[in-house]
């Protein structure tokens, strides 16, 4: 089956559109499977997702239940990775926290992606004045410090996982145009935008259908680099109150509330922080081999 | 002899798949001697050029029976004693300006850097070395170009620039790849004059790397033809209108002609027995 | 009378305060190929493509089969007239298939029997069926150009504006291109505009000939003309010469 497949997606005579698809997909899996780092990101980031997904099962406790007996226990057999200070679970509620933690990381990158692609792309495609307005835009958006904005934000709307969904987006997308804008410059004028535009396409058909493509591996790139970002700007909203609320156990809000007793219970602070490490290490090594195989300007 | 090159081979090794380039290319240059190496694009004349000067990414192996310039062995030099040889003893000069001169230094810093990189003496006489570069390359206004950026000058002036770059160190060898395929016919003219006459007044040797078969006739002594690595012929220039073999032939036939309308152009058949016979 | 395919009546290009092209006129008739030749600068292709509609920016009068055109052109314009670019390695988008780039005229013009269309526009420029589904970097130099004209092809134009299509080919592949090209012209009834730095491809290719210098347009002749030396401007002479000096063996 497997060889099968090989064989007809390394086919150098494809016979259809859907076989010159798959071997080009195909041969961006063979050599990003040939980078050791990406793959271990991409190991953690997988194993992340499934562990989230299927923490109702995991999870040995409710990540709710309080037992004040047993607070701030030590890790046990009984409680792997200890209690808080409530004496909840926190292996359970670190399995539970990473449904919210990735679940903004996801919302964010759906946002802020399509938006940032948009933007870059007609800014850079039809020049003169509505690049200069978009991109003034992105500037001001760009001149605020990203927490400090995000948090003015989330100050305006209400504390929660939806406003700093919301705020972390909408400080998140001017890189992503500027980079769009960067890669539209250098092929707005090439020979093959023109041949497209000979056909009648409107601009629209022509950023849409032969632009935003040729962004897109950047883009992807630069979402994997800003996940860690992500999840730290969405932790740091949490720790300081703005993000998600307790009892919901968001990683950043479990940092946060045991900042307390760091001295004394360190265990309760350090499963969360060596999860935002993992992850966000784990997305950087996922980046940079995603951008050695997906970099347009390597062949 | 200035250059000897016996049985070249030039691999390349890409995710396990070899991929022989250069197989088995030998020719001689010898003072005051211009060859030429013509073929078309994928032919490997460019990168046998820059064997002899080890200019090839590490994943080239390169062999050869002899490869010698000056006398000295290029395979067995070190790296350090390589830097000393590109750029002094024999200079390299490619096909646009645009790309091989500095953007953001003027041409006479670039040059003075050139000279002071194998020759001692103050940033006063590297700048009047710079000067006297320039006009031994027929710049009409040396002074002005002196203090000019690359982007402000044409492209004829800009390799008149580069050659003069290339001068600075005295070389014995000039190497020269597609030198002006990027310009215009009657600077083309020009600039290749200028070479011939640097060939003769400073006895250097050259080699011309082309895939201008007319042009090099009018140019050079010898022309090897070089066909997927292999040389096909060599031949003084002056016979290669009398040339053997067909695919030179095929080369000088294919061209369209100012003087007469021809119909359909002859195509070149390409017969796979030609590397074969070589290889024998 | 009938009206000329092209006539250009005083076009003039500027780019910011600097006028690049300084009153052209010209004129071709149906069936004709017109070369343009020039050194670098003397606003050949800017001549070009104010024609292709992609330099919207000039003045004077355009028109094709004798009705003027606006700088911005509408759809239907493109289905008379289509350009040939010079660089086969830049004229193809690099991560769409061959079939993907043939095809986007006819989907843009809601053109049905796409499989058709394009198995004979690859035909006509005898490339296999089978590079359809490849990507431009998996073939040469040569395919890749013949894609291109092929891309022109399957608009059916009328029309055919060709900057320098052979000059980043090999001479071998230059003599294939240039055959196939001038085939293309007897069977579709094309008519040629082509720009190129090289007297000897002009010359073979086409039946008249503009020569350009500094933005202005300095002769007109036919290429029977120039072969037999009758050229009268100076610089039409110069480039004949170097023509002339490039082309011959010692």
């Amino acid at each position: 089956m497997l060889a099968d497949f090989r064989a007809w997606a390394l086919d150098d005579l494809a016979t259809s559109r859907r076989q010159a698809a798959w071997g080009r997909r195909y041969r961006i899996w063979l050599a990003l499977k040939a980078n050791p780092l990406a793959m271990i990101g991409l190991f953690i980031i997988v194993l992340c997702v499934l562990l989230a997904f299927l923490a109702p099962l995991l999870a040995p406790y409710d990540p709710a239940i309080q037992d004040l007996e047993n607070r701030l226990a030590r890790p046990s057999a009984d409680h792997l990775l200890g209690t808080d200070e409530l004496g909840r679970d926190i292996l359970s509620r670190l399995l539970y926290g990473g449904r919210i933690t990735l679940g903004i990381v996801v919302a964010v990158v759906v946002m802020v992606a399509p938006v940032g692609l948009a933007v870059g792309t007609i800014a850079g495609y039809f020049g003169g004045w509505v690049d200069k307005t978009l991109m003034r835009l992105t500037d001001v958006f760009l001149a605020f410090p990203r927490l400090i904005l995000a948090l003015a934000f989330v100050a305006a709307l209400n504390p929660g996982v939806q406003s700093a969904i919301l705020a972390i987006a909408l400080t998140a997308w001017p890189p992503y145009a500027r980079i769009a804008r960067a890669e539209t410059l250098t092929v707005r004028n090439s020979e093959f935008i023109e041949a497209v535009a000979m056909t009648g396409a409107s601009p629209w058909r022509i950023i849409l259908r032969h632009v935003a493509p040729l962004c897109v591996p950047s883009l992807v790139v630069r979402v994997t680099l800003d996940m860690a970002s992500i999840i730290i700007t969405a932790a740091s909203l949490g720790f300081l109150g703005m993000g998600a609320q307790p009892p919901s156990p968001e990683w950043g809000a479990m940092i946060a509330t045991a900042k307390r007793f760091i001295l004394d219970q360190w265990w309760v602070a350090l499963s969360p922080c060596i999860a935002i490490l993992l992850v966000s290490l784990a997305f950087n090594f996922l980046g940079d081999g995603l951008r050695d195989v997906l970099d347009p300007k390597q062949d | 002899m200035l250059v000897d090159i016996e049985n070249l081979r030039i691999t390349f090794e890409n995710n396990g798949k070899r991929f022989e380039a250069v197989s088995g290319v030998s020719f001689k240059l010898e003072a005051r001697q211009k060859l030429a190496i013509v073929g078309e694009s994928g032919s490997g004349k460019s990168i046998t050029a820059r064997a002899l000067m080890r200019l090839l990414p590490a994943q080239a192996q390169v062999t050869a029976d002899r490869m010698l310039f000056d006398g000295i062995d290029i395979l067995s030099q070190s790296e350090r004693e390589m830097r000393k040889l590109r750029g002094g003893r024999a200079g390299f000069i490619l096909q646009d300006p645009k790309y091989s001169l500095n953007p953001v230094k003027t041409i006479g810093n670039q040059i003075a850097e050139a000279w002071l990189t194998h020759n001692k003496g103050s940033k006063k006489e590297a700048r009047d070395a710079a000067l006297n570069l320039l006009e031994q390359v027929m710049i009409r206004d040396p002074q002005l170009v002196l203090n000019a950026y690359p982007h402000e000058i044409s492209g004829g002036m800009g390799q008149r620039a580069m050659i003069a770059m290339m001068l600075a160190p005295n070389p014995s060898l000039l190497i020269a790849d597609e030198p002006t395929s990027a310009l215009d016919a009657s600077v083309q003219a020009e600039i290749l004059r200028l070479i011939d006459e640097l060939v003769d007044t400073r006895d250097m040797g050259l080699l011309l790397i082309s895939h201008d078969l007319p042009l090099v006739s009018n140019f050079c002594d010898k022309v090897s033809v070089m066909y997927m690595g292999q040389i096909m012929e060599e031949l003084a220039a002056k016979d290669l209108a009398q040339a053997a073999h067909p695919y030179t032939k095929g080369l000088l036939n294919c061209l369209p002609s100012l003087d007469e309308p021809r119909g359909d152009l002859p195509v070149l058949t390409r017969d796979p027995q030609w590397l074969e016979e070589q290889a024998q | 009378m009938t009206n000329p395919m092209i006539d250009v009546q005083d076009l003039r290009i500027a780019f910011g305060p600097k006028e690049v092209v300084k009153g052209v006129t010209l004129s071709v008739p149906a069936g004709e190929s017109f070369g343009i030749v020039g050194e670098s600068g003397s606003g050949k292709s800017t001549v070009l493509r104010a024609l292709a509609g992609l330099n919207q920016h000039w003045t004077g009068e355009i028109r094709f089969e004798g009705a003027p055109v606006a700088s911005k052109r509408p759809r239907a314009f493109f289905r008379k007239v289509q350009m040939v670019f010079q660089d086969p390695f830049g004229s193809l988008h690099p991560r769409q298939t061959i079939d993907r780039i043939l095809s986007e005229f006819l989907s843009v013009n809601g053109l049905d029997d796409v499989d058709g269309r394009v198995n004979r526009a690859l035909d006509a420029v005898a490339l296999p069926q089978s590079v359809r589904f490849r990507f431009p970097h998996q073939l040469s130099g040569g395919q890749r150009q013949r894609v291109a004209i092929a891309r022109a092809l399957i608009a059916e134009p009328k029309v055919l504006l060709l900057d320098e299509p052979t000059s980043a080919l090999d001479v071998s592949v230059q003599a294939e291109v240039l055959n196939l090209l001038g085939r293309l012209r007897k069977s579709h009834g094309l008519t040629y505009v082509m720009v190129s730095h090289n007297m000897s491809v002009v010359a073979h290719l086409c039946d008249r000939l503009g020569v350009m210098q500094h933005g202005e347009m300095v002769e007109q002749l036919s290429v029977t003309d120039l072969r037999a030396r009758r050229a009268t401007h100076p610089h039409t002479r110069e480039l004949v010469e170097l023509g002339q000096a490039l082309a011959s063996t010692a």
